[in-house]
Parts: structure tokens; sequence; C-alpha cells
């Protein structure tokens, strides 16, 4: 009998492996290539595509031609082959990166500005580091001022003595009442600077730099310079204007909305275009205030009202519990700001944020339609104009393309990482 | 309505203030420094070298006009405007003068209130065409495809040109030159048109030259010059001057070469006169005498400046045609300097 249950298995059978069809790279190409006619046909056509773009492509890289004095050189030493000119990169590398009246032998200075200013957002923006890298990040724009612009030290040394008077008073009379501090210190630090002016004119030699005026900065330099102080001036402005129209005093609550609503609903490059020529109709023409200061307050307010819609996005999803919680303890509404909402809000906040101001960076190239040399300034106007190099366009705005590329795909992954640090409840 | 009075009270307040500053000639003494308005960039007229010092045909008037009042042809700030910002940029005084291929129009000189001082260029706008299209003039263009910036003058003239020959044209409007260009090589269009100067600078730097012809048809005029501000005729005239001391040394034959022999004095009393050895013209402007031999001693004179920027032994290679001067069956004239 027993011998008839031949069909009852006694043991287990080995794993064996699944049929070639189901298995490694051919499941992997059926199952994403041609799980269906419509796909099949898609993925020939991409195939195709890919293998055009490459053919077109890999040539015109190889055959780069990397020391050429002109565009036509490159055409002779090409010979009729296709490939790109990439010369004019070599050629015109130090005016793509500083634009071409900053001086040449100054060019140690904006890069030790460059070093530095990663020095400085290090604490800022990793926690783990010790807190008094924080007095170097607190000097740093004053530093970083007199490496770029120039002139005598003393001129940021007094300025930051003075913003040092203004706070150390602010801390003194702080418990008193908000407004008298407040007020004490401005006049405290405008008490410095009118001294600190004379001083300063009296010395005027004292460790001094070239001075290089803003007209003659250009090229990404630029770039960063406008980004990283509107992006940097924006947030705290972008922060106290989202709290300002959350406010219940009507009048704090209506500057802010016409404020936000107002710079929200104009175009950037209308706004740079009042700071670029309207504004001198306004003053004397030998009283005008320097072009890259108009055009940052105008970023700078730009970027403020997009962030402050962003934080105000971030503190209408707290619930209200929030908001009664703190009260409920007893704190004022500065400590209850600063130790309950903002840091919850500004969480939430992080990914608009950076996205507002990754695109402030883009946004930079902007200045270049009114006449600033800014990278793309540099390449649409002096070198694409240039009789040498006038016809080469895909090198120059795909290095272009690349340096941003760079510049913000770090900035957005550096965001990630930060909401992955921050993220404690949802987890 | 009340916020609008106020604003127009104070852009009114501020366009007067910008004219009590009239004495242009002394603020630039004043400053050491003339505020010159040139393009972000044209080959050949105005372009940057590889050290950052501006070249160029334009810039050579502004360089001759700081060398006449400040007595060095680099105390210049070089202020680049484009042809969006240009205008509000000398209305508003933030440049002396502007020096940009700008063409002299009716409404630029009486409508915004700029006195053009001369013409550096006579240009006109012309077609350039691939050579394997077999057409030797434009009036074969009927029915071609036509490249054009929009918003330009070339734009307008482009049609009128059409129009009146009984022809057709399908355009392919484009925003810059450099993409015109880019699409024309691709051949997205037939045909590229702007002005001749930019057709011939764009060309030189074509992979093959000698594959584009520039039609011999010129469709409009676009007389090129200086200019400055309403209401302050002295400095006009200095740059007026200027630019005309350029033409009458190429007609006296005063070059870079024979300048200092020339200026001891000669038997010709115009020149004479113009380089200050007899008279005091420079003294009638607010300058000095030896005003006009400095400017000419910066790139040469007018034909000299011609040929080393844009001339047939540049690559531009641009022939004098109606831009020589005026005993040569051209257009460059300057009044006598008596």
């Amino acid at each position: 009998m027993s011998e008839n249950n031949s069909f009852v298995r006694k043991e287990m059978i080995s794993e064996r492996i699944p049929p070639a069809a189901d298995r490694g790279l051919v499941k992997w190409v059926r199952e994403n290539l041609f799980s269906s006619a419509f796909n099949a046909i898609m993925t020939f056509i991409s195939l195709w595509v890919i293998y055009s773009i490459t053919v077109a492509v890999i040539p015109w890289f190889l055959n780069g031609v990397w020391d050429a004095k002109t565009v036509r050189e490159c055409y002779d030493l090409l010979d009729g082959k296709s490939g790109a000119c990439f010369a004019v990169l070599n050629e015109r590398f130090p005016q793509l990166i500083y634009g071409f009246k900053y001086p040449s032998s100054e060019y140690w200075r904006p890069n030790l500005a460059t070093v530095l200013l990663i020095v400085a957002l290090a604490p800022i923006l990793f926690r783990r580091l010790p807190r008094q890298l924080l007095i170097f990040s607190a000097v740093y724009p004053f530093l970083a001022f007199w490496l770029i612009w120039g002139g005598s030290i003393l001129t940021s040394v007094s300025a930051f003595l003075g913003c040092a008077i203004a706070v150390i008073c602010y801390r003194r009379f702080s418990s008193r009442s908000f407004a008298l501090a407040v007020l004490i210190s401005l006049i405290a630090a405008n008490v410095w600077w009118i001294i600190g002016g004379y001083i300063v004119d009296l010395n005027a030699s004292f460790l001094s730099l070239e001075v290089v005026a803003s007209r003659d900065m250009g090229g990404f330099m630029l770039n960063l310079l406008l980004g990283t102080i509107a992006v940097c001036l924006s947030i705290p402005l972008g922060i106290a204007l989202a709290l300002g129209r959350q406010s219940g005093m009507p009048i704090i609550k209506w500057i802010c909305v016409v404020f936000i609503e107002f710079i929200r609903g104009v175009p950037l490059i209308t706004l740079l275009f009042v700071a670029n020529v309207i504004l001198a109709f306004f003053f004397p023409p030998d009283t005008s205030i320097d072009l890259i200061l108009r055009v940052l307050i105008m970023m700078t307010f730009f970027n403020a009202a997009y962030i402050a819609e962003v934080v105000r996005g971030g503190l209408a999803a707290l619930s209200k519990g929030q908001y009664e919680a703190a009260d409920s303890i007893g704190l004022d509404y500065t400590q209850s700001m600063r130790f309950i909402i903002l840091p919850q809000a500004l969480k939430i906040s992080i990914p608009g944020i950076v996205n507002v101001s990754v695109g402030m960076l883009k946004d930079t190239t902007l200045v270049s339609i009114i006449s600033m040399f800014d990278l793309v300034g540099m390449i649409r106007g002096p070198i694409l104009s240039s009789t040498d190099w006038n016809g080469v366009y895909w090198e120059l705005f795909g290095a272009a393309a690349a340096i941003f590329f760079v510049v913000c795909f770090s900035v957005s992954k550096y965001s990630q990482w930060l909401e992955r640090q921050l993220e404690t409840d949802k987890r | 309505m009340k916020t609008s009075f106020i604003l127009g009270a104070v852009t009114v307040a501020g366009l007067t203030a910008g004219a009590a500053f009239a004495g242009t000639l002394d603020d630039v003494k004043a400053r050491g420094k003339l505020n010159c308005g040139v393009s972000t960039g044209v080959p050949g007229f105005a372009e940057p070298d590889a050290n950052g010092v501006w070249q160029g045909f334009d810039v050579a008037v502004c360089r001759a006009v700081a060398a006449a009042v400040l007595n060095d042809s680099d105390a210049i700030e070089f202020v680049p405007t484009t042809g969006k910002t240009r205008f509000t940029a000398l209305a508003s005084g933030e440049i002396d003068m502007l020096a940009r291929n700008t063409t002299w129009t009716f409404s630029r000189d009486v409508d915004l209130k700029f006195e053009f001082v001369g013409v550096n260029y006579y240009d006109g706008q012309g077609f350039m065409a691939k050579a394997d299209l077999g057409v030797s003039s434009a009036t074969e263009l009927d029915g071609a495809t036509v490249c054009i910036q929009t918003g330009t003058t070339t734009e307008l003239n482009l049609a009128d040109f059409f129009r009146s020959n009984n022809m057709s044209y399908e355009a392919v409007p484009v925003e810059t030159g450099s993409e015109a260009v880019t699409n024309y090589l691709a051949g997205a269009c037939d045909v590229f048109t702007t002005d001749r100067s930019a057709l011939a600078a764009r060309r030189a730097n074509f992979e093959v030259p000698t594959d584009h012809v520039v039609l011999p048809e010129i469709v409009s005029k676009e007389p090129l010059g200086p200019l400055v501000r309403h209401g302050d005729n002295n400095w006009g005239d200095v740059v007026r001057w200027t630019l005309n001391a350029l033409i009458t040394a190429e007609e006296l034959g005063v070059t870079s070469a024979n300048l200092e022999e020339m200026s001891k004095g000669t038997n010709n009393p115009e020149m004479n006169r113009l380089l200050g050895s007899e008279g005091n013209l420079g003294e009638m402007l607010g300058l000095d005498a030896d005003w006009a031999k400095r400017a000419i001693a910066v790139s040469g004179n007018y034909g000299e400046i011609f040929e080393n920027n844009i001339g047939a032994g540049t690559i531009i290679g641009l022939a004098r045609g109606v831009n020589a001067k005026w005993t040569d069956g051209g257009l460059i004239y300057s009044p006598p300097f008596r």
C-alpha cells in the first residue's frame, strides 16, 4: 500500500532557481521595459533617443579643443570635425568667475572670502560643531566686506564694534522694556558709528587693501555674493514679516500684509529695473547709492516676502493647542515664539525656505538684464559679443549650468539631510 | 489720484535736480573721470578684451573725449548699458555721454530729449543668406523664411521692404542676435537680417564664412552716433567737436604717426587751428589749446580708428563704403574748424 503513495512527498524539494524568464536582468527588463506593447515601443524610442544624443555628444566632448586663442583657431584645429571649443572656458575663466574688472592680482581675496564663508556657515549648518565657532560667524560679514571691497580694515572693525555695542546695550536694557532697549541700542550704535567714522577717516590707510568698486564685481562671484547676502538677510526679515502678519496689532499686521502682497504681486525683474533705473532719478547724480546695494535691497525684499509666506504656512500648520500650551505655562509672546512655536514652524518650513532660496540664487542671473555682468551677463555680453568668441554658445552656457547645478544641488542635498536630522516626531 | 500727483511731483523734482547739475564739463573735470555709456558688447564696436580693457570703434569716441577733456584716455568709467537701460542711464545723469551704436531718430532726439552730436557710423539693414541658396540680390528672396529679432526697427523695415517689392516672406521671430544666428545656421531660416555691420561681425566667426553672402541691398537708414542730454550745449559741443576733430584729422591727413610733427605748426591754417598752434578754438570750448591733438593721439584719426577696429584688415572686415570721407564719395563730413 505504502508503495502506491509515491505521490506523497516525504521530504521538501530543495529550492530551485526561478525560470530564466523570471530572474535577474531578464526579469527586470521584462517588467520594467517591456511589460506591455506600449511600454515596449516607448523603450525602443527612448533607446533611439539616448543613442542619437550619445553619438552626437560624445565626439563633441572628446574632440573638444582646450587650447586656442579665438573661435576661428578652434575651427581650424577641428578641421571640419564636430567638436566643442572649450578653449573659451580656459581663456576667459577668470572673467566667468570674477568678472572682467576685478583686478587679477586681488583674486585671492574673493577666494579667501569664499573659503571663510564655508567656515562661517559650518557652525550654523551643522549643530555638532563647537558653538564657539559662532563667534567667527558673527565676525565674518565684516571680514568678508573688507576682503571683497577692500579699503581700510578699520571700516569693518568700526561697523562691527557698532553692532556689538548695540547688542550689549540691548542685553543690558531688554529686561526693562523691549522698545526702550531697541531705542537705546540704536542711539548708542549710531553715536559710535559717527565717532568711528572720524577715526577711520584719520587712519584710512591702516591695513588697507586695494579698493574695488561694486561696479567692478562680476562673474559667478557676483551671483554668489548677491545670493548669499540676500538669502541671509531675508530669512530673519521673512520670519519677522510672517509673525507680523499674524500679529493682533492692526498697524503692524497691515504693514506686513501690504508689503508681502505688493512684493509678491510684482515680478522680480520689475523691482530690479526700479533699483537700476528709476531710483537713479530720485538721487542727485553724485550721491547715488551703490548699484549692488540697490539690487541687494530689492532682492532681499523679494525673497523675504516669499519666505514670509512659507513661514506663515509653517505657523498655520501648528495646532492651536501649541499656542495655548505656551500661554498656559505663562510664557510671554517672545518666549512662546522662541521656545515653542518657531522651532516647530521653522522645521516644517525648511523645504519651502530652501526651495525659495535656491530659486533666489538662480534668480540672481536676472541682473544680467540690467547690465550687471554676473555669470550669465558675462557670457551674454562681453564674451559672446567679443570678436574672438562670438559664436560659442553651448560650451559657455553648459559651463554656467554646471556651476549652478553643483551649488544648487549641494544646497538641496543639505536641506534634505537637515530635515532628516530634525525629524523627531514622525519616525 | 493724489498719490500719482505726489509721485509726479517727486519725479519732476528729481528731473530738475538732475538738470541743475548742468555743467557736465565742470563735473567731469572735477570728478577726474568721464562716465561713458557703452553697450554690453558688440563685436568691433565695444567689447572688453581678455584683460578686461574696453576696445572698439564706439569705445574710441569715449577715449578721445576723455583725452581731450582730462588728458587721460583711461580716465573713463565705462558703464555698460543694454538697449533697455541706455536712455534712462543718460537721462538720469548716471552717464555723461552715450556711445553705443544708437540710431539717430526723430523721436529719440526730440521726444526723449537727447542731442545726437554727430554720426560716427552710417549703418543700414542688410540680409545674409547661405551661398548655396544662389541668390545675389534681396529682390530674389520671394517666399524666403527670415530670422528676425522681435521688437526692433529691423522687423518693421523688413515688412516694408517685402511689401514694396511685392514679395512674400515667412518670419521666424527670435529674441537676440545670437539666437538668430544659431537658428540661421541650424537651417531654421534661409535669410538672417539685421544691421550690416552686425552681419559682417557675425559672419566673420562662422565656421566657413565664405559659405554665406551678405546681399548688397540696404533697406534702411541707421545713422549711429554718440549722444548727450538736452540742455547742456557746452558739453554737447565738446563731444561733437571731438568727434569732428577725428574726422577732420583724416581729411587733413593728420595721423597718429605724423601728429607730433604736424602739431609744431604747418602752412595749413585749418590744421594749425585744429591742433592748437594757431587760434583759440580750445579755449572757446572751455578746454586748452591741445585738446584735439590729445584726442587724435589716443588711437589716431577717424580712418585709423575705423581700420583698426572694424576695417578691411580686421576679422570683421567692413569696407568703408558710405563711411568713407566725403572727398572719397562717402558721407563722413565735418564742418570746418574755423
